[in-house]
C-alpha cells in the first residue's frame, strides 16, 4: 500500500513537472514564438479565445510570472486547452478527440503483441541456451532494436505498399469510399490500413523485450530453486514457465516505463510515414502549421497517457510482487 | 549488477590498465569487434569524405532522377543532386552530433548519478527525483515541441535540447553502480585520509566505473543518433545542412518512394541503421563483459598485477 501511495505521489509530481515544462518552454524561448502566431490571427479571435491564449503563452500580460503560472494552472485544471488555430474555431480538446482513437488502437495492440511475443521468444531463447535458435535471436534483435522507426516504416511501405500493393499506403481507412461505422467492410479496411504501421512498430519494439527477457531469464535459470525443480524431476515446460519465466517477467514489467517512451516516439514517426491520422501525425501537423495551442495540448495529452500507463504498471507490479509491498 | 569481489584485486585500476582491459575485451568479443570495425569505417568516412565522393553534396546541376551508374553510384535525386555524395558528406554531421551529445550527456549522467549515490541524503533524494521525472516524460514529443518553438534553425538547438533531456537513463544506471561502491574499503580509506568529497568522486569513484561509463556513452550516442535523425527526418532540423536525416526529409517531402527513387530514402536510412547498430553492438558487448553470466564460457583471464599511475 505504501508502495502504491508513493507511486501515486510520483505520478502527481511528474504531471506537475510536465505542466510546468509546458508553461516555461514558450516563455523561455528568445522572442516568445507565440507572439507571431497570435498576431497572424488578430481580429479573427474573439476576446475570450484571445484571453485563453494569452494565459497559455504569457502574452500581452501585465502579471508577473508567478501570477501567470497560477492562472495557467487554473485554466488547464478547468480543462480549457485553448483554441486550435489550424482548425479554427474548434477547441483543442475536440480536435484531439478525433485523432486519439487511431493512436490508442495502433499503440495498444502493438504494445500488447510486442510484450507477449517478445517475452515468449525471450523465454524460449534463454531456455534453449546455445541452441540454433538462441544463436540467431540475440544478434538479429540487437540489430532491429537499433533500427530507426522511420526506416522500418519506409521499407515496409516500399515493399508491401508500393511495390507489392498488398496494403494501402496512407490514411486509416478509404476516406472517399468508406462510411465509418460498425460494418464489415469498414472494419476490414481499418485493419488493412493499420496492418503496416502496426507491423513496423512491432518490428522495432519487440527486440528490446526479447533481449531483456532473455537476459533476466538467464539470470533466473541459475537460481537454486530452478536447480531444485530440476532435481525433483519436474517436466521441462513447468520449470521453464512456472519456476523461471514467472520470476523473470516481473523485472521486465518495470522496464515498461522505459519502453513506453519508445512506443510513443515510434508511433509519431510511423504515423508520419504512413500519413496515419493519429495523435503523432497531428502533433507534427501542429508544429508545421505553428498551431502552438494544439501542439501544447497534444504534448500534455501524450505525457498524461504515458504517466497513467506507468501508474497502472506500477500498481500491477505491486499486486503481483509481494516484495514491492515490503521493501523499497 | 553485482560487483566482482575477487579478494586480491586492487581497489582502483589505473587508467592504463582500464584501457588495456577495454582493448582486450573488444578483441575477444565478436559483437564488440564488429561494432568497432563499423564505427571506425564511419569515422574514416567522416574525416575524409572528399576522398570517397568526388561530387559536391549540394551541387544540383546533374540530370535529375538518374539510376545507378559509374559516375553517380547511387544515382541522383529529383533536385539533380548526387546521392552518393549526400550520403558520404552527411556522415560527418551525424557523427558530430553522436559524439558531442554522447559525451555531454554522459558527463551529466556521471556527475548526477555519482553525486546522488555518494552524497546521499537530500542530494540523493532530489537528484533521483529529477532523474526519474525526466525518465518517464516522453522525450521525443518534448523534443518536437522544443524544436517547434525554436523553428529548428541551427544544429545547436538539436544538440542542446537532446543533451538537456536524454541523460536520465544512464544517470540512473550509474547511480545504482555507484551505490554498490559506497561502502567499499578504498572509499573508507579516502574518508579517513580526510579527502574532499569532490576529490573522492572524481579521483576515487569515477575511475572504478570506467566500463559502465563507456557503456553509458554508447547508449547515449545511440539515442543521439536516433533522436537527431528522427527530428531531421520530420523536418525539425536545419533543412540546409547535409545530414542523413535531412536527406531523408527531402526524400519524404518529394515522395521519393512513390516516384521511383527509393534509394534517396533507403541509402541515408541504412546508414543511420548501420551507425546505430555499431553503437548498439558495442553496447551489448559491454553488457556481456560487465555481466559474465550473459556471455559464452571461455578462458579465464590471466591475473593482473597492480600498478601505479596518475590519471
Amino acid at each position: 500500500m505504501r508502495y502504491v501511495l508513493r507511486r501515486l505521489g510520483f505520478f502527481i509530481l511528474t504531471l506537475w513537472a510536465a505542466l510546468t515544462l509546458n508553461f516555461l518552454l514558450p516563455r523561455l524561448m528568445p522572442g516568445n514564438p507565440a507572439t507571431a502566431m497570435v498576431a497572424k490571427f488578430h481580429g479573427e479571435l474573439s476576446p475570450g479565445e484571445m484571453h485563453s491564449l494569452e494565459i497559455l503563452f504569457g502574452l500581452n500580460t501585465h502579471q508577473n510570472i508567478a501570477q501567470q503560472y497560477v492562472s495557467y494552472l487554473h485554466q488547464l485544471l478547468t480543462g480549457n486547452l485553448g483554441i486550435s488555430l489550424s482548425e479554427y474555431p474548434q477547441p483543442v480538446s475536440s480536435v484531439i478527440g478525433s485523432a486519439i482513437w487511431w493512436t490508442l488502437g495502433l499503440v495498444g495492440v502493438t504494445t500488447v503483441l510486442a510484450f507477449i511475443l517478445g517475452t515468449g521468444i525471450g523465454i524460449v531463447s534463454a531456455w534453449r541456451r546455445g541452441s540454433r535458435l538462441d544463436s540467431v535471436v540475440p544478434p538479429v534483435f540487437v540489430v532491429t532494436s537499433a533500427l530507426p522507426y522511420f526506416l522500418v516504416g519506409i521499407v515496409m511501405l516500399l515493399v508491401f505498399g508500393i511495390t507489392l500493393k498488398w496494403f494501402p499506403t496512407e490514411d486509416a481507412y478509404y476516406v472517399k469510399t468508406d462510411t465509418p461505422g460498425f460494418n464489415a467492410t469498414f472494419i476490414q479496411d481499418v485493419v488493412n490500413h493499420a496492418f503496416l504501421p502496426a507491423l513496423s512498430l512491432l518490428i522495432t519494439l519487440i527486440g528490446t523485450w526479447i533481449l531483456t527477457m532473455r537476459n533476466t531469464m538467464i539470470t533466473t535459470l541459475a537460481e537454486d530453486y530452478v536447480r531444485m525443480a530440476r532435481a525433483k524431476g519436474l517436466p521441462g515446460w513447468r520449470i521453464m514457465f512456472d519456476y523461471a519465466a514467472r520470476n523473470a517477467i516481473l523485472p521486465n514489467l518495470t522496464g515498461f516505463a522505459m519502453s513506453l517512451g519508445f512506443v510513443v516516439s515510434g508511433a509519431i514517426l510511423i504515423e508520419d510515414v504512413f500519413n496515419y491520422p493519429g495523435v503523432g501525425f497531428m502533433l507534427l501537423q501542429a508544429v508545421y502549421s505553428e498551431d502552438y495551442p494544439l501542439m501544447q495540448g497534444l504534448f500534455l495529452l501524450i505525457t498524461v497517457a504515458v504517466l497513467v500507463a506507468i501508474l497502472v504498471a506500477d500498481v500491477l507490479t505491486a499486486l503481483l510482487d509481494p516484495r514491492t509491498r515490503e521493501s523499497r | 549488477m553485482t560487483a566482482t569481489v575477487l579478494a586480491p584485486a586492487p581497489a582502483r585500476l589505473p587508467a592504463g590498465h582500464a584501457f588495456a582491459r577495454v582493448v582486450r575485451a573488444v578483441r575477444s568479443n565478436r559483437k564488440a569487434t564488429a561494432g568497432t570495425v563499423l564505427l571506425v569505417i564511419f569515422i574514416l568516412i567522416a574525416l575524409f569524405p572528399g576522398v570517397i565522393a568526388h561530387d559536391s553534396p549540394s551541387l544540383d546541376n546533374y540530370k535529375p532522377q538518374l539510376g545507378f551508374s559509374g559516375t553517380h553510384l547511387l544515382g541522383t535525386n529529383s533536385f539533380g543532386q548526387d546521392l552518393w555524395a549526400q550520403v558520404i558528406f552527411g556522415t560527418r554531421s551525424m557523427l558530430e552530433i553522436a559524439f558531442i551529445v554522447g559525451l555531454a550527456t554522459t558527463g551529466i549522467a556521471v556527475l548526477v548519478g555519482v553525486a546522488a549515490a555518494y552524497l546521499g541524503g537530500v542530494w540523493d533524494g532530489s537528484l533521483s527525483v529529477l532523474t526519474d521525472v525526466l525518465l518517464v516524460i516522453p522525450l521525443f514529443p518534448l523534443l518536437i515541441i522544443i524544436a517547434g518553438y525554436a523553428h529548428g534553425d541551427t544544429t545547436w538547438v538539436l544538440i542542446l535540447s537532446i543533451t538537456a533531456t536524454s541523460w536520465s537513463y544512464t544517470a540512473r544506471q550509474l547511480r545504482s553502480q555507484a551505490l554498490t561502491l559506497r561502502n567499499r574499503d578504498f572509499l573508507e580509506a579516502a574518508r579517513v585520509r580526510g579527502e574532499r568529497k569532490l576529490y573522492v568522486i572524481v579521483v576515487e569513484i569515477i575511475p572504478t566505473m570506467t566500463s559502465l561509463i563507456v557503456a553509458s556513452f554508447l547508449t547515449n550516442a545511440l539515442y543521439a543518433i536516433l533522436f537527431s535523425s528522427s527530428l531531421q527526418f520530420i523536418g525539425l532540423g536545419n533543412p540546409s545542412t547535409v545530414s542523413w536525416g535531412t536527406t531523408l526529409y527531402w526524400a519524404q517531402s518529394e515522395a521519393a518512394l512513390q516516384n521511383g527513387m527509393p534509394w534517396w530514402a533507403l541509402a541515408p536510412g541504412l546508414c543511420i541503421a548501420l551507425l546505430g547498430t555499431a553503437f548498439a553492438l558495442l553496447n551489448y558487448a559491454f553488457d556481456e563483459i560487465g555481466n559474465p553470466a550473459l556471455r559464452p564460457v571461455r578462458k579465464q583471464r590471466p591475473a593482473r598485477k597492480a600498478g601505479q599511475s596518475n590519471d
